[in-house]
């Protein structure tokens, strides 16, 4: 397909690839942000392609990875009501709460269903008017425009049977909080591309100047992503720092203004529990007042409920470019895509599921008996 | 779950006033809403997530951009080292 195919063009990621251990003059640590941008490069090995010493960290931008437990336990709290359609993305079903995931519910007989955009929520809705339609709205900036239309459309048209339990999560206070840590490794970004599509890059340019850190907006194609990963080890190597987008095709400064427009009018800025990460300030949206009865959490009377995530499991510090999913005991044993046992394993853009779709637990596996027996 | 993918926008119509495309992914189309992308007509490609348009793929700078990457290619090509068969051989 034009704007597709010419971007996975082998000869190209050759050359850039080879532009880049031009280049290169020591090792240099880059997260991708984005759980797409991740699944791309795990998917075309696009990091083993890379010259020793050009580190990919994987980052928290997968949305359906970091909704915390207690919002998962929430929304089967309202699925399992007999009143309620619960409406999510299908990515949401498997994602294991305290008491199972969305599927299992479902299997018992729980009225959930997965829908392909938020709007097939007013659908249902006028389908089934003794009934309360809840739409699970989880997503980064990205998601937040259809999401936004699904409520503004529900108060326009004064459909009254429709709500909202909102999880929504932004990338740059993620990408500073990173930063922030003593224990950070990362000195560049691969920024997010389609959260970008939205929100322009305005707001990463001030993190680049703080932090004095190189961020490149970047797409998701392999050619995409090795060039932008070539624009951030130019800037590293040049000891520059500013924001830059290789994504010219799609987005530029100012983002969708339309779709930012939508989405302040009908969400402000809140506090946030990421999964495997903890509270990050200013980090999510919350529906605006305006919009109280459409939001679920309001509606049904959900009370705070305090989880726990296994011990072992160390995707906080996956997420945050610390560690790789292989620095975990559990990884490809005691936790795989069926038997998640955190945030980074429970979605197919996580960075250990990514790593397990590939087979890279087999690597680990082999290495280990190697270890066991090693050839004299 | 940001996926967004750019598909060809072949007809528009109005749904209770909002303005909505036939999509064509490849082989596949679909619906998709306009109202993010007001710019966009048929012909156009358009990114789409969630059954919603977020941006139009400006042409130029795809061209643009490829561009760049094949005049790399071609100065990787000229800076790559030549062999030299003959010794090459010699040396086996």
């Amino acid at each position: 397909m034009k704007y597709l195919d010419e971007y996975r063009n082998p000869r190209l990621a050759k050359s850039i690839l080879e532009e880049i251990r031009r280049i290169q003059t020591r090792p240099w640590v880059i997260m991708e942000v984005c759980g797409g941008q991740t699944h791309s490069i795990v998917k075309h090995g696009l990091d083993r392609m890379l010259p020793e010493g050009i580190e990919l960290v994987h980052g928290p931008g997968c949305p359906v990875c970091v909704t915390p437990l207690d919002m998962i336990d929430k929304a089967h709290a309202i699925a399992a009501r007999p009143d309620v359609i619960f409406c999510s993305f299908g990515d949401m079903l498997r994602v294991p709460g305290s008491h199972g995931d969305l599927f299992t519910l479902k299997s018992q007989g729980a009225d959930i269903r997965v829908v392909y955009s938020p709007l097939d929520c007013l659908k249902i809705a006028s389908a089934n008017p003794d009934k309360q339609i809840v739409f699970f709205a989880i997503g980064f900036e990205t998601t937040a425009p259809a999401n936004a239309m699904l409520v503004h459309r529900a108060k326009q048209d004064g459909v009254k049977n429709v709500s909202v339990l909102v999880s929504h999560s932004l990338v740059p206070p993620s990408i500073t909080y990173i930063l922030q840590s003593p224990q950070n490794r990362v000195q560049g970004f691969l920024g997010p591309g389609h959260v970008c599509a939205i929100m322009g890059y305005r707001e990463y340019e001030p993190v680049s100047e703080r932090y004095k850190v190189p961020i490149v907006i970047t797409g998701f194609e392999p050619l995409d992503l090795l060039q932008g990963t070539l624009m951030v080890v130019r800037q590293l190597e040049a000891g520059t720092y500013t924001t830059e987008n290789q994504y010219s095709r799609i987005l530029d400064r100012e983002g969708n203004v339309p779709a930012r427009k939508l989405v302040n009018s009908v969400f402000e800025v809140t506090d946030r529990r990421w999964r495997g990460v903890g509270w990050i300030p200013k980090s999510g949206y919350k529906l605006r007042w305006e919009y109280r009865d459409h939001d679920a959490e309001k509606i049904f009377e959900v009370k705070e409920i305090d989880t726990q995530e296994p011990a072992i499991c160390i995707s906080g510090q996956i997420l945050k470019g610390i560690k790789k999913p292989h620095d975990c005991p559990a990884f490809g044993t005691m936790c795989t895509p069926l038997t998640p046992l955190g945030a980074t394993m429970v979605s197919a853009e996580g960075a250990c599921a990514a790593y397990y779709a590939y087979g890279r637990h087999l690597d680990k596996q082999k290495a280990e008996a190697a270890a066991a027996h090693p050839v004299a | 779950m940001c996926l967004a993918i750019p598909g060809k926008v072949l007809e528009e119509f109005d749904r209770g006033g909002m303005r909505m495309a036939k999509v064509q992914f490849g082989g596949i189309v679909r619906e998709a809403s306009l109202d993010y992308t007001p710019e966009a007509k048929v012909g156009d490609y358009v990114l789409v997530h969630v059954g919603f348009a977020i941006s139009t793929v400006d042409a130029e700078e795809a061209e643009r951009t490829y561009q760049l990457l094949e005049e790399m290619d071609q100065l990787t090509e000229l800076q790559a080292p030549v062999v030299d068969e003959v010794s090459a051989r010699k040396r086996q």
